[in-house]
């Protein structure tokens, strides 16, 4: 237990001195209407949390990304007291600005087929806890040159081995499907993308956690962790709703910052081999695809575009970045995007330019343990042996996104866990990995129950 | 000046009755004609526990074709940390920056500094008719309880509706509505200034869009609610919905339709009554 608990209250987070985040609700006459609705709103069936062991443990997770909401999901429904903290508004960091893309992993099968075997699953997975939150629309990935027509046997056979369903179209059905593309295609492949709102997915997450008893407060930074030896005992934060700071014990705390992982585990004296790996991303005036379109060839710098309501985004390029917080728009990397995705696209070139942002990917640069390698099945991860697993382990995930128990690390950190990497598409299975290693430090057996529980809407994280 | 500003004071629990307390740092006092890059702005602060609102000055050089959310991130990152903000997607598909700059509703990632007149600082406002949280960012609770009250679950549910694609339909899955829950229409609603009851025009426009394009839904709880007294016959058509609405979903229009279809509704039921 953590230095701040009070007796017997089994890690309850300290509450701040005045107790409520927001203020107190002013009382103002509803419409009958309103009041119905939100009635209605908090009737809706929530999943119920397995029996808690009493008195439960308590995690804090630093990082209100999408990663950071679904654990804070998953967590919940296995019981746990979960209190989540993000520096801004909920999903400011890189989790709004990535292009919406619901992968179905045929961008990874030839270069990274475990990643690519994620994104199906998760593909599908989501697709049935999260009804209503993607346009279905499918995505095409594009031959054009010679080149990407001698890429397809490759691009097809990975495919096949990572189970991404693919069907190929001539030319001409592929312009009756999407006749935004350029009339000079070779041929094309359809896959199962989808495109979805970056910031509702991980809001719904966060809806259902909170509803399970999850407390989840934005505008509140962590500025320090608080520890006892090498044992991290919880954090201090800085509330700039309220301009105050506090504190907030925990038994463990879960670093989920994202790109900025490596300075919040820094705060905890721990190296995170976590770097920004910042990408362009441009949108345009008007809706010039419904689907999501990719070049065939390796994965490469301008060759996504898809559709955003009555804009298309096209994207995206990448490097290193020293600080995450101070993410250049090269204006290089803008044009590039442009004429590139316009190759795919003829009218994104003549489109006039809305925005253009730069989102930091959370980049691990560490190699992959032989041990951790193994693809686990479902069917072994629910069923792991309450004893520590090493971490990773559970579904064996690594390659991209990897959880970090320092506990294992040269110099031992107690009470410490970093999720990191990773894409959207697979923010439930990073939560899943680093929700087994909490339970395995724990010492808990309690199985991950979040691939079949439907979510809660997105405006159900608005209910009063 | 638009007619909005001239209109008298709202309670003082919601954040758009700003009494301006000139809060004036000694640093970037009077600003008074400003050149670029150096710009200047002038902020709304208000923490929890403030009884109002006061104004803070910022002075920042910006890059060319910087918006006012580029801005006011940077004056976040590099002058001052408890700048409270709401953001997430950087090219108003996400409807969460929602401020009033310059006395107008607008998405502050959708503002270029560029096209903002030069001669006074910026002003930033939060927006008005919804609850604060601190600084710049209100909560959207009320926002959302107006759109489940009207048709936006029904709105949502059909966007997808029919599940797998054929291939030679893929446009019928284009998303069926273009609001993005923004706010910045009820901000800028003249009505729900004075009217908290008043359901407001992004809830009217959902219940537009779904009495034109019934899709199988029961329409008789919309045209219900449509009716009531606080819905379409209290809208003034002041037009400020439309006028600031960044997604082009004109939520004036859609209530003009809106009501047209409430009355054929109502004669309907009054005739089959006798």
């Amino acid at each position: 237990m953590t230095t701040n608990d009070r007796p017997g209250d089994g890690g309850r987070p300290e509450p701040a001195p005045t107790e409520k985040v927001r203020p107190p609700r002013p009382k103002r006459a509803r419409s009958s209407a309103v009041a119905r609705s939100v009635a209605a709103a908090a009737s809706i069936a929530a999943p119920e949390p397995v029996a808690p062991p009493a008195p439960a443990p308590h995690v804090l997770i630093i990082g209100g990304g999408g990663t950071g909401g679904a654990l804070a999901h998953d967590l919940a429904l296995r019981g746990l007291r979960v209190t989540l903290v993000e520096r801004g508004e909920v999903t400011s960091g890189s989790t709004g600005k990535h292009h919406g893309l619901l992968h179905s992993g045929a961008r990874y099968a030839t270069t990274d087929r475990a990643a690519a075997i994620d994104c199906i699953t998760e593909n599908k997975i989501l697709r049935r806890i999260c009804p209503g939150s993607f346009e279905e629309n499918d995505g095409l990935f594009v031959a054009l040159t010679d080149e990407d027509v001698e890429f397809e046997k490759q691009f097809v056979e990975a495919c096949w081995l990572c189970a991404v369903p693919t069907k190929r179209l001539g030319r001409e059905a592929a312009l009756r499907m999407e006749p935004g593309l350029n009339p000079n295609l070779r041929f094309a492949y359809q896959v199962p993308d989808a495109t979805m709102d970056a910031m509702r997915v991980p809001l719904r997450f966060m809806a259902t956690a909170r509803r399970n008893g999850a407390d989840i407060r934005p505008f509140t930074e962590v500025v320090a962790v608080t520890m006892t030896g090498r044992t991290v005992s919880g954090v201090r934060v800085r509330d700039h709703a309220a301009g105050r700071d506090y504190e907030i014990g925990a038994d463990i705390v879960v670093n989920a910052a994202g790109p900025w992982a490596a300075r919040v585990a820094s705060l905890a004296g721990v190296n995170v081999p976590v770097v920004a790996s910042p990408g362009v991303l441009v949108a345009v005036r008007g809706r010039h695809v419904n689907m999501v379109v990719n070049r065939l060839h390796a994965p490469g710098d301008g060759d996504i575009v898809l559709p955003q309501r009555l804009r298309t985004v096209v994207g995206t390029s990448s490097w290193i970045a020293d600080d995450p917080d101070e993410l250049a728009v090269r204006a290089a990397d803008v044009e590039l995007i442009v004429r590139e995705s316009a190759a795919l696209v003829p009218a994104v070139a003549r489109a006039e330019v809305t925005a253009t942002w730069s989102a930091a990917r959370p980049l691990v640069q560490a190699p992959v343990p032989a041990a951790r390698k193994r693809v686990a099945t479902r069917r072994e991860a629910a069923t792991a042996p309450a004893a520590p697993a090493p971490a990773g382990a559970g579904r064996g995930l690594a390659r991209d996104l990897r959880c970090f128990d320092h506990a294992t690390d040269a110099t031992p950190t107690e009470g410490f866990v970093t999720i990191a990497g990773g894409k959207a598409t697979t923010l439930r299975a990073m939560a899943e990995a680093a929700a087994d290693v909490v339970c395995s430090k724990l010492g808990l057996a309690l199985p991950c129950r979040t691939t079949d529980i439907v979510l809660l809407p997105h405006s159900a994280w608005y209910s009063a | 000046m638009s007619p909005r500003d001239a209109r008298p004071e709202e309670p003082a629990a919601a954040v758009g009755s700003v009494e301006v307390v000139q809060s004036v740092e000694p640093e970037t006092a009077a600003p008074a004609a400003p050149a670029r890059p150096g710009t200047h702005f002038h902020i709304s602060r208000r923490k929890q526990g403030d009884p109002k609102p006061h104004f803070q000055n910022f002075e920042i050089e910006v890059e060319p074709g910087a918006t006012v959310l580029d801005a006011l991130l940077q004056i976040r990152r590099r002058h001052d940390p408890s700048l409270v903000v709401r953001h997430s997607c950087m090219h108003a598909a996400c409807g969460t920056c929602g401020v009033r700059i310059n006395g107008r509703e607008a998405l502050a990632c959708d503002t270029k500094l560029a096209t903002l007149p030069t001669h006074k600082p910026i002003k930033v406002e939060p927006l008005a008719n919804q609850r604060p949280v601190a600084d710049l960012a209100t909560d959207m609770v009320d926002f959302y309880a107006r759109l489940d009250a009207a048709a936006m679950p029904l709105l949502r549910a059909s966007e997808t509706a029919g599940g797998a694609t054929p291939p030679e339909n893929i446009k019928a899955f284009a998303r069926f509505e273009n609001c993005i829950e923004c706010g910045l229409c009820l901000s800028a609603c003249p009505i729900a200034r004075t009217n908290h009851d008043y359901i407001g025009p992004a809830a009217l426009a959902a219940a537009a869009r779904v009495v034109e394009e019934p899709r199988r839904h029961d329409l008789g709880p919309v045209l219900a609610l449509a009716a009531e007294p606080d819905s379409v016959w209290r809208c003034r058509d002041a037009i400020e919905c439309t006028a600031v609405c960044p997604s082009s979903v004109d939520p004036a229009r859609a209530l003009l339709t809106l009501r047209r279809h409430v009355a054929a509704n109502g004669a309907r039921r009054f005739l089959a009554r006798r």
